[in-house]
């Protein structure tokens, strides 16, 4: 059996969880074995609900849902979510433990590794099980945050325990639909109290609306732009369009944005149905960052950019001028 | 304060990644190194805590002898003491890593007393395995939590921020403990010519600790396939503004 753990935000599953999933099928398929699903923490309770992660769950392949629920899991804590993975793991006994290679999702299956006395490899991006008869794993998985590939083995003793890249697939429910939401079974785990001193403590909304990972039209601005004013005509478009400002590294390593702002490798990964990148030479970690993006359009004075060479429209010119005319046009077709 | 930052020796690449013949490392022939970029911050997040609330700050490494320069560089930035667990360059997988820097905290806390606070990057920047710094605390029996920007420290008390879309969560961790930082959490300084020329008499620790190698095993690096989109050329300067909001019609984001 395949184990899939699913990020969720205290019930409400997200799309790292719905990409677990869709990663997950293709590879208990390959396995030739069922996928299931966990769900740990706040939320658990609710699972089976009508608003419950497990139909959803249901949809994106999972065959049967386990839920966990404990007083230590009131929130999202590291060391409690990897303890509980560790004991349902032992439990139930899976072939293999993934999870979406988030933020979270790398953090708990390491947790849950180390409990395991196992290895642990993230960020897959295809995954061959042994054949029968046993052996080891083979992966390929992501270095440089996408810009290099490692093709990698894993020799475990128990279960495989995996990540699968961010947005190595994009989420799809299963066709047809199943016709009814998969049995939740409950598992009880023993939580060492002390663990609750890595569980979220405050949980504070900044915004609504569109953020920079959710943005349809990113506005991305780079060294080109010159100084923090030159971010104005950018953030008018970014405003016309709906979108987000993003920035490159040199931005905010001169302290022209936030570092909220930069895409890249240690920035965010963005995912816009388009992203207009002026004053970007385009460098590997920027590009870990913005390729994920739809389609690109690039805005620079060097039709040699790396920016430029990747995108799939570029004009050639200087970014304090182009971005400006565009609103101007845009304006001009409102009115 | 006695703080201890784990930091990684990673090559700089810009546009282009190369790999070498053999495909078990990045040919950095004419590329330069430098501290991975989480872990560089974490160095500056130490020394700022540091300048506020007295200590001192270690920085270990494991790598090849030339990772001393990452230890001197963190010394010209106001780091304190430097320890190198000394390899012969080549990767090791993260179960080893983590092993070995564990025997080596051991070490440096029999003999110097226990680290209040341990920073780890979030993940290195080449092989990013996302579990050295979790494997490391569980082993010496103290939490960690990955993902922070922001510290605050409140007597023996942390206050850790982390982002997550639209917002950010809060963690309150007694020391001694661990935190896994991001970029972000600062700015870091560059080295002072004083701080330089100081970070040369840095009195380097050397130490040398196999590990039990662990279950994942690297067998080739490669780079993706390209795929070669044909740019389009909607023309230069403001000229092409026009033909810039007709692809956004078609698209469908006005």
């Amino acid at each position: 059996m395949l184990l899939v753990v699913l990020e969720h935000d205290r019930g409400t599953l997200g799309e790292a969880g719905r990409e677990a999933l869709t990663f997950g099928r293709t590879l208990a398929a390959k396995m030739d074995v069922e996928m299931h699903a966990a769900v740990i923490g706040a939320g658990a309770p609710d699972a089976a609900g009508p608003d419950g992660i497990a139909s959803e769950a249901g949809d994106h392949g999972a065959v049967r849902v386990h839920t966990v629920d404990d007083g230590v899991l009131s929130d999202f804590g590291p060391e409690a979510w990897g303890e509980s993975i560790a004991q349902i793991t032992r439990f139930l006994a899976p072939d293999a433990v993934l999870a979406c290679g988030s933020e979270r999702g790398n953090e708990v299956i390491a947790q849950a590794a180390v409990r395991l006395d196992a290895p642990m490899v993230a960020n897959c991006t295809d995954i061959t099980p042994p054949g029968t008869g046993g052996g080891q794993w083979a992966m390929t998985r992501v270095q440089w945050g996408g810009s290099l590939l490692e093709d990698a083995t894993l020799d475990a003793a128990g279960p495989a325990l995996l990540t699968c890249a961010l947005h190595t697939v994009a989420s799809s429910p299963v066709k047809p639909a199943p016709s009814a939401p998969p049995p939740v079974q409950r598992l009880d785990v023993e939580l060492p109290p002390e663990l609750a001193r890595t569980v979220v403590k405050e949980h504070v909304v900044l915004e609504a609306g569109v953020t920079l990972p959710t943005a349809p039209v990113v506005v991305g601005g780079g060294r080109g732009v010159g100084s923090a004013e030159g971010f104005a005509p950018l953030e008018e478009l970014a405003e016309l369009l709906g979108g987000r400002v993003g920035c490159s590294r040199a931005v905010t390593n001169n302290g022209w944005r936030p570092h909220s702002d930069q895409v890249g490798q240690t920035g965010t990964r963005i995912a816009p149905e388009i992203y207009i990148a002026s004053g970007i030479s385009g460098a590997i970690q920027h590009w870990v960052g913005a390729m994920g993006s739809k389609h690109i359009l690039a805005v620079n004075i060097d039709p040699e950019a790396n920016m430029v060479v990747k995108a799939d429209w570029a004009v050639i010119g200087d970014l304090h001028q182009v971005i400006p005319a565009v609103s101007a046009e845009i304006r001009r077709r409102w009115s | 304060m006695r703080i201890l930052c784990c930091v990684k020796r990673v090559p700089a690449p810009g546009a282009r990644i190369n790999v070498t013949a053999d495909g078990l490392a990045v040919d950095a022939a004419h590329l330069g190194f430098t501290t991975s970029p989480h872990e560089e911050c974490g160095v500056e997040e130490a020394v700022q805590i540091t300048e506020r609330t007295g200590g001192e700050v270690t920085v270990l490494t494991l790598g090849p002898a030339e990772a001393a320069e990452q230890l001197r560089y963190a010394a010209s930035v106001g780091a304190h003491h430097g320890v190198l667990i000394q390899t012969d360059g080549a990767a090791w997988d993260p179960q080893r890593t983590a092993r070995a820097l564990t025997a080596a905290i051991e070490a440096l806390e029999e003999s110097g007393g226990p680290f209040d606070l341990i920073l780890f990057g979030n993940e290195s920047a080449d092989s990013g395995g996302f579990q050295v710094g979790v494997r490391v605390c569980y082993s010496l029996g103290r939490p960690i939590v990955n993902g922070i920007k922001g510290i605050e420290i409140d007597g023996s008390t942390l206050r850790a921020r982390r982002e997550i879309d639209g917002g950010f969560e809060v963690y309150e961790l007694a020391m001694p403990a661990a935190l896994g930082v991001k970029e972000g959490i600062n700015l870091p300084r560059y080295p002072t010519m004083r701080g330089r020329l100081a970070s040369k008499k840095l009195a380097i620790t050397t130490m040398e600790i196999d590990a039990e190698v662990g279950g994942q095993a690297l067998v080739r690096l490669h780079r993706p396939a390209e795929t070669l989109s044909q740019t389009t050329i909607l023309g230069h300067g403001p000229e092409a503004a026009p033909a810039v909001v007709d692809v956004l019609e078609e698209l469908g984001v006005l």
